[in-house]
Order: structure tokens, then sequence, then C-alpha cells
């Protein structure tokens, strides 16, 4: 029955994991709600997160719009569907690809800052500093980036999708032939409020997933450099991972049935 | 130092029993140490016999496994939340890497304790930051700097300004002149005689530095095996007749205390 064994400590760290981490987004989020708060940490992290993503996020939202204007008119034009083009863009932007995409930039860019900083922090007992000076770490590093995440994500992505649907906007009119204004008013006639707001329900979740890893891989890191490169690691991949397991579970609930 | 020991008024930290291990390791076997009011204790001992562990118990980063540590009467092990950061409010402590804030100016760390329990507007804290800077023989230009320009010396001070900017009724020491050069290691020792002795403020210092023990303490304890194996004032320390003390202070490889070292 040897073999059980690896398997049993597979299962049981995952578990402990899981618990610790359930913990410790408790007690960040209830710090978020307790005075004092650090209104001068909150306005930094919405800088970092919201303002120093956009080039990224609007990047990579221009060319999805533009590579999926391009895709599913050499699709659509098999069975005279290019009318479709404009749905197909405002859609796929709004309710999936401005959320999933622009979360899996921001874990790339900040959940690996946040990592590495706080990992630092660990390390160099600065995060032992703040406890000695009567500063709970968790209100001061984790509920500022916390809140920053769930409040800058949804504009992001606002952003994201505008520029998303720009991009299409503009390999429609200006590669592919169609109408501008035509494009435009199909745009808007097919657009509606359910797949913006659900993709902006989903961008709070992923900047709370995002923020979360970033923080608990940092304050957990152990062991110097190598520690804090691991933590670093550690907090893109799970944060990533997620985001798609939830972006999956959000999904279900919005659409399913419908 | 060159004052006497202040009359043992009743002991401002009082450890009894303190136990700490780390998985099969035992690092605290038993700790009985009492630190009277106004008195600068150094606790020594060997790399890795738990003196970082003692201090940190103390300060509440470290969880007991059993035993009690009272300030000032009061049951400090086990307490919740908020106790500890009232306990933590007559603390003040200088790191062995000085553990500044590398985010923050110079006079934001000095004055960062002040700020985060917004004690005072930002104004004032510069002005007490400034303040605290010169009782460290700092300039009020060294306020504008980031922690990362400054030398290792000069972090050592900031951070001793940091531990100092509220006044606090204990200091804790981490090793203050690891990593310092003989005369800026001296001047850290002088500064902090100087500065608990201004400030009236009890002092609990580790380290293995001897001319520093000798220098900052009232009273010497020595930490081996997990316990305080002997405990007098530093001018005893030479003729302690403890084989353990003897060894460490001397410095020799051979005696009781065997190094773990891998030929």
């Amino acid at each position: 029955m040897n073999f059980l064994q690896p398997i049993g400590h597979v299962v049981l760290d995952f578990l402990a994991t899981a618990g610790r981490l359930t913990l410790f987004a408790l007690a960040g989020v209830v710090q978020c709600f307790r005075p004092p708060f650090y209104g001068r940490m909150i306005v930094r992290q919405m800088v970092e997160i919201g303002y120093f993503s956009l080039p990224v996020v609007g990047l990579t939202a221009i060319f999805t719009g533009m590579v999926l204007a391009l895709q599913s008119y050499t699709g659509f034009a098999r069975f005279s569907a290019e009318a479709a083009i404009a749905n197909v863009v405002v859609v796929a932007v709004t309710r999936e690809l401005g959320p999933v995409l622009a979360g899996l930039m921001v874990a790339g860019r900040v959940g690996a800052a946040m990592a590495a900083e706080i990992g630092t922090m660990r390390v160099t007992e600065q995060i032992d500093a703040l406890t000695t000076l009567s500063t709970n770490p968790m209100k001061y590093l984790v509920a500022p980036r916390l809140i920053a995440g769930v409040a800058m994500m949804p504009i992001l992505v606002l952003i994201a999708d505008i520029i998303g649907v720009l991009g299409g906007f503009l390999v429609a009119s200006y590669k592919l032939g169609f109408n501008p204004a035509n494009y435009l008013q199909s745009t808007w006639d097919f657009m509606e409020a359910e797949d913006v707001v659900s993709g902006l329900v989903k961008a709070a979740v992923f900047g709370f997933i995002v923020t979360l890893m970033g923080c608990y891989h940092g304050y957990t890191s152990r062991g110097g450099a190598q520690g804090v490169g691991a933590a670093t690691t550690n907090a893109v991949v799970t944060a990533s991972i997620l985001i798609l397991c939830f972006d999956y579970i959000l999904t279900e609930m919005f659409f399913a049935g419908k | 130092m060159s004052t006497p020991a202040p009359a043992a008024a009743g002991a401002k930290i009082r450890i009894r029993g303190l136990k700490k291990a780390f998985g099969r390791k035992v690092v605290l076997d038993g700790i009985d140490l009492d630190v009277g009011v106004g008195e600068s204790l150094v606790v020594i001992g060997g790399s890795g016999t738990g003196k970082s562990v003692l201090i940190k118990c103390v300060l509440g980063i470290l969880q007991p496994d059993a035993g009690s540590i009272q300030v000032d009467g009061e049951e400090a092990a086990g307490i919740d939340a908020a106790g500890r950061e009232r306990i933590n409010r007559k603390f003040g402590m200088l790191f062995q890497g000085s553990a500044l804030f590398d985010s923050l100016p110079v006079w934001e760390n000095v004055a960062f304790g002040l700020l985060a329990q917004k004690k005072v507007t930002r104004v004032r804290g510069r002005e007490v930051a400034e303040a605290k800077l010169a009782q460290v023989g700092l300039g009020p230009e060294v306020g504008q700097l980031s922690p990362s320009e400054l030398s290792g010396g000069m972090q050592k001070r900031v951070a001793l300004a940091r531990a100092i900017a509220a006044d606090p009724e204990i200091i804790f020491f981490d090793e203050p002149t690891t990593g310092l050069d003989p005369i800026m290691a001296d001047v850290i020792n002088d500064l902090i005689v100087k500065i608990t002795r201004e400030v009236g403020a009890t002092a609990l210092s580790i380290t293995h530095d001897m001319a520093s023990a000798r220098k900052i303490a009232h009273r010497i304890a020595m930490l081996h095996g997990g316990r305080i194996v002997w405990s007098g004032p530093p001018a005893a320390v030479d003729a302690s007749g403890n084989p353990f003390v003897d060894q460490f202070v001397h410095g020799r490889a051979e005696g009781p205390i065997k190094m773990a070292v891998r030929a």
C-alpha cells in the first residue's frame, strides 16, 4: 500500500494550502473593512494596478479585437455570414476576452511584482518591523492591494472592452471593407448590458484573485532570494489557473440555461 | 555601561519556562529571565542558539509553545491582536539588518509608527523624525534620502532613530553591531547607551559581540542549549567560573560548546 502514501501526502498538502489560503483571504477581507484605512497605500496601489497596467492591457485588447475580426471574417465568409462579425467581436471581447486577457496580463505584471515586493519585505524582516511598530501587516500591506485590485480591474476591463471593439472596427472598416457606420450600428445593436456587466463582475473577481495570490505567496515566502523567486512564479501560475477556473464558474452562473 | 544598574524595582519583562521548538529542533527549552525597570540586559550566545527566537517571542512575532512572558505584569504570550498592538506600543526594535522600508524615504521610516497610528500629522511626523535623526547624529537632509542610498552604519542609525521615535519604554536590539566596522560598531554602542539613558528605557539586547555586550549591558546572560546558563554583571563575565561563558568570551574552539562543523 506504499504507493498510496505519496498520493496521501499530495492531497494533505493541497488541503493544508487551501485552508491556509482561505484563512489568509478571510483575514485580508476583514481588514478591508476595519479602520484605520491607509488611503495613501490604497491610492498608490490603484495607480500601480490601474494606470501602469493600461499600456499592456490596451495593446493586448486592440490586437485581440483585430485578430478576432480577421479570423471570424475568414471563417464566416464560407457561410456568407460576414454580417455577424460585429456581433462576434463585441460579445467575445466584453464577455470573455476582455476580462480574461486583462486578468492574465495583470497577473503577470502586478501579481509577480506584489509577490516579489512583499516576499522581499518578508525575508528582510520588514514585515516583522511592521508588527513591532504596532501596525498590522495584513491591514497595511494586503488590504490596500485587495481593495485596489477589486476596484481597478473593472475599470481596466471597461477600457479594454472599448479598445478591443475599436480594434475589430479598424480591421473591419479599413481592411475588410465594411461600412464604418454600419459596423458601429451593428456593434451597438448587438451589445447587451448583461454582456458588459458580466465581464466587469469577472474583472472584479480576477482583480481579487491576482492581488490575493501576489500577497499570499509573497507573505508566506521563505528562504531568501530563491524563496522570493519561487513566490513570484507561484503567484503568477496560481493566479492564471484560478482566473481560468473562475471564468468558467462565473460564465456558468451568468449564462447557463440561457 | 558605566552607570550602575537601576535598583530592581520589579521586572519590566518577566519570562518563565519559555519553550519554542521548530519541528523536532528544540530551540528554547525553559527560559527564565527577568529584565528590571531601566535595566539593560544583554543576552549572549553562539549563532543558532535561539537568541533571535527569544526576542521574537517577546515581540509577538513568534508564538511560544509553552511558558509565560509578562510585560509590566501583563501576560503577553497568547494575547489577542488588540492586546498585542497595545503591548507593542511600549516597544521599540532595532533589527539586525535594519529592516528599513525601501519604498519610503528615511524620515517616513523614522516616523512610521507615529504616522501609522495616526498620532501625528505628516508635518509633525517630519519634525519628530528630524529630531530623532539629530539624536543619532544625522542631519535633516538625510530624511529625504531613500534607505538604499545609505551606508550600513547610517542605516543602523536610522533604524535606531525609528526604534526610539515613539519614546518606547522597552527597546530591543538584535545584533546591533553585526556587519559594521569596529569604529562604527563603537559609535552605535555609544548611541545605544546614550539613547537608552536619555529615553529612560529598559533594554533587551542580543549579540555575540563581546565588546558591544560589555559596553551596553548592566547585566549579561548567556543562552546555551535552550536555557540561560549564566547571568551576571559585565565585570564578572571574565571570571564567571562557568565553562560555557569562559569558552564563549575567549572565543575558544575547544570546550563544552560543540559547533556543528563538518570536515
